[in-house]
């Protein structure tokens, strides 16, 4: 089995010690969101993940869900589960107070995803979904949209879904064949074609199911410009709020995946299904941007959710394993064997493990006050900069993050010998669930194309600079305080030969777009690696001051592994810069054929 | 009628307890603290008798250090309605805790007192009882069912020798059991509306409670780690063991 205790105090630290989460409350709407709400809110929560949903996550993988006939099952105890969760009001955490939400921070949302994905990520999936459809209709809807099925979505008892993959189109929605028919109402076609990869696209958690549906409209312009949204929901809604007949959507099949089983993957089959345009015509892909840049934070944030869960197993399992003896001599002589723990190759790879997830989470929550300044924050200008940063840093929590979950939970089956490998242990579950977090919501090399290609040059640059500019005062504030010399050089070394690449990708890119392509990977890894050091130094300078209290171990710990990122995983930034400056050539030479 | 839940502030169930190096009692600093779960299941009660309409009002009482307020929120985001925080740093224990118990139930009238039946932390199972004694009241402690009709409170008491039921005149002192009944989750929008519960905070000199220590910790230490064990070679040997060497046939 594996452990899960939710990361409460790693929390505290971040919302009072790291960042001043106290700011949150002083936004307005934002009055009811002090710090001990978080609190009390993440303790709550806590426990729900804990007790309801981490026991379901592993018979969740073994039984999958089934389809018979149209339906689809969620494994045992989901429905159950489901309800506790919608009953607790967690689906409305974050949306608006007019249609039953709660109207609490995104950083708070953020910490209770990050929670629920640790304890039961095919669980989160679906009120992920519900969430994304929400806020699509929330910022597109029409008012009378807004009434009908805002609501019900909030308070769980509907779910949602986005429906943009088609079997010939995935990251090039521009091919996308579904077609809406004007129904002779104004708003309202009538939808035809075919969706694959429908995650919660069909299920029995809700009695109802909205979909978000990219579409053509027969005789709008070719390629992505011709491109609606559509609402398309599984039951009719009557104007009473009611539910009407079935609409002309169906569950195909579901897909046999390699990980998240107990998410029901779909494929949805569109028959003259009644949906009504959401926003304007032929501009559906910026109306569905808005709910892919949520769900690749969101998917980030599912990677370092299961970071964690494997974390905390793998600590678990190297402090009691006893196998062997300590290289240096007996450590626990008393015992019949040492703990696995004491050998310097296990460090490394847990070292590595707290690294990569403490350091991510530390980022999502930079990222997720961000969001929250730039829909509250009174002062345009600070919107402005809140909103560049979000879109400067959305590609590298999505890459990075998913990349690093990867290699996290890979350790995590390493750090269990044979025994992470089986199946009883539950760590060979974690590396298959954190595998799809790289490939949807764009995979990753997409993410590294949208930060060098698009947020790279997006107003001259203006959006790098709200990275920039502040690691660079903050870094230059420090350069002469001897007891932070070993944070602060080697991050601002590696920042220093950031910006040089940036500079070089740029001009390079702007010459030969494959310049860019060949760097782009990389480059979001060697900047994200950056940003999580310039965080890590933050944090040691934080962990200095308190190492004589009665947190002593908790401090001691994330000193060192501050100092274990500046040795051993900021380095790698060195192999990166060398292969970005590589350019395109060693890539490219090779004829297709020749493969 | 008006129920009093008292909810002690303990060392979450989930911490391994570490004992202090002076051997004065256990290690509570950077601990995660929670509420009793003995306590949580007297809240779910009182909450379900309010729910059925025998309760109109839910007070929650908790005695200690500030952060006890954080307690006393939880049992609001359960369902309780207001609260009451004695707010002191001197160390309490059963008696000191059943005087100013009585005291408040003196002032408030409750019709029924309902509590854990032990805290978790130093698992001393006396409240409840001192309390009825102080107060003069009747004591159904170890519930594992209660019933209200009228002015009587049934209660089945799960005692060693299997269940024991008791029907007690109100008011009444009940302490809770495990099987009473499996406390519920807060949710979010309880857990909002309890921000704006109120909590009245006062000290035990304006209760005329006087909470000195009457007992004296001599020490605390964990207890003798377990041995190895040993294999032996026939049930003849066993057997010679467990009667020459335990003792125990």
């Amino acid at each position: 089995m594996t452990t899960y205790k939710a990361p409460l105090r790693e929390y505290r630290f971040l919302l009072q010690e790291l960042f001043d989460v106290g700011e949150l409350a002083k936004l307005p709407g934002y009055e009811d969101a002090t710090p001990d709400v978080f609190e009390q809110v993440l303790e709550e929560g806590a426990k729900l993940c804990e007790e309801v949903l981490f026991p379901l996550n592993r018979s969740g993988d073994e039984e999958g869900c089934t389809f018979e006939n149209g339906v689809v099952r969620t494994p045992k105890g989901f429905k159950e589960a489901y309800d506790l969760f919608r009953q607790g009001g967690w689906t409305a955490l974050v949306c608006d107070p007019e249609y039953g939400g709660q109207g609490l921070p995104h950083t708070l949302q953020f910490l209770v995803e990050e929670m629920v994905s640790s304890a039961n990520m095919s669980f989160g999936m679906y009120p992920g979904l519900s969430n994304g459809a929400y806020r699509a209709i929330w910022h597109h809807g029409s008012a009378a949209q807004k009434r009908k099925f805002l609501p019900r979505l909030v308070d769980g008892s509907w779910s949602g879904t986005m429906c943009l993959t088609e079997p010939q189109c995935g990251t090039d929605l521009g091919q996308i064949r579904t077609r809406a028919e004007p129904a002779g109402t104004d708003g309202v076609y009538k939808i035809t074609g075919t969706k694959i990869f429908i995650s919660a696209g069909e299920h029995d958690l809700t009695d109802n199911i909205v979909h978000l549906v990219l579409a053509r409209i027969v005789g709008g312009p070719p390629g992505i410009r011709g491109i609606s949204l559509f609402i398309v929901p599984k039951f009719l809604v009557k104007d009473d709020g009611g539910l009407g007949p079935r609409n002309g959507v169906r569950c195909g099949s579901i897909e046999h995946k390699m990980g998240i089983k107990a998410s029901a993957t779909c494929v949805i089959n569109f028959e003259e299904a009644e949906g009504y345009l959401l926003g304007e015509a032929h501009k559906g892909m910026r109306a569905m941007f808005t709910m892919m840049n949520a769900a690749r934070l969101g998917v980030g944030l599912q990677g370092l959710a299961l970071g964690e869960t494997a974390y905390q197993t793998a600590r678990q399992y190297a402090q009691d394993r006893l196998q062997g003896r300590a290289l240096a001599g007996d450590k626990f002589p008393d015992k019949p064997a040492d703990p696995i723990i004491v050998h310097p190759d296990v460090r490394r790879m847990l070292l590595t493990m707290k690294a990569y997830t403490e350091g991510a989470r530390a980022l999502a929550a930079w990222v997720s006050l961000a969001l929250d300044r730039a829909e509250r924050d009174p002062d345009p200008a600070a919107r402005e900069e809140a909103d560049d940063f979000i879109g400067l840093m959305t590609p590298i929590i999505k890459a990075m993050l998913t990349d690093n979950a990867f290699a996290a939970t890979n350790l995590g089956v390493q750090i269990f010998g044979g025994h992470g490998y089986i199946r009883e242990w539950g760590m060979e579950q974690l590396v298959r669930d954190s595998r799809i977090t790289m490939l949807y919501e764009g995979a990753n090399g997409i993410q590294a194309l949208d930060l060098v290609g698009r947020k790279m040059p997006m107003h001259n640059g203006r959006l790098l600079r709200r990275f920039f500019h502040p690691v660079d005062a903050w870094l230059r504030q420090r350069l002469e305080k001897p007891e932070l010399q070993e944070f602060v050089m080697p991050v601002m070394k590696a920042f220093g030969r950031l910006q040089q690449v940036t500079a070089l990708v740029a001009q390079k890119g702007m010459a030969d777009p494959d310049e860019a392509g060949a760097a782009a990977s990389e480059y979001l890894r060697a900047f994200g690696l950056v940003a999580m050091g310039y965080l890590w130094a933050r944090i040691a300078e934080i962990a200095l001051g308190r190492l004589g209290g009665d947190e002593a171990l908790f401090y001691k710990g994330k000193l060192a592994t501050a100092r274990f990122y500046m040795a051993r995983v900021l380095p790698e930034t060195n192999t990166l810069f060398v292969n970005i400056a590589a350019g395109a050539k060693s890539l490219m030479e090779l004829e297709a054929e020749a493969f | 009628m008006k129920i009093l839940v008292p909810v002690k502030r303990v060392v979450d169930y989930n911490v391994k307890v570490r004992v202090k190096t002076d051997g004065t009692g256990v290690e509570t600093a950077g601990v995660k603290m929670s509420m009793n779960p003995f306590d949580e299941i007297a809240v779910e009660e009182a909450v379900r008798l309010k729910e059925k309409g025998i309760a109109t009002e839910i007070v929650a009482v908790s005695l200690g250090v500030a952060q006890c307020a954080e307690t006393i929120r939880t049992a609001l985001a359960m369902g309780a309605d207001r609260g009451i925080l004695v707010e002191t740093d001197a160390e309490l224990q059963p008696l000191a805790v059943a005087k100013l118990l009585a005291a408040i139930a003196k002032t408030e009238q409750p019709g029924l007192i309902i509590l854990g039946k032990q805290a978790i932390d130093d698992d001393m199972s006396a409240t409840g009882q001192m309390l009825a004694a102080l107060l003069g009241w009747p004591q159904g402690t170890f519930a594992s069912k209660v019933a209200i009709e009228g002015e009587t409170i049934t209660v089945t008491r799960e005692v060693d020798g299997g269940l024991e039921t008791v029907a007690l005149a109100l008011p009444a002192v009940v302490t809770t059991d495990l099987r009473l009944n499996e406390p519920r989750y807060a949710s979010l929008p309880n857990i909002m509306k309890a921000r704006k519960k109120p909590i009245v905070t006062m000290s035990p000199a304006e209760l005329g409670v006087d909470p000195a220590p009457r007992l004296t910790v001599v020490s605390v230490a964990e207890p003798p780690k377990r041995k190895a064990g040993a294999k032996v070679a026939s049930v003849a040997e066993l057997v010679a063991k467990l009667r020459n060497e335990a003792k125990v046939i």
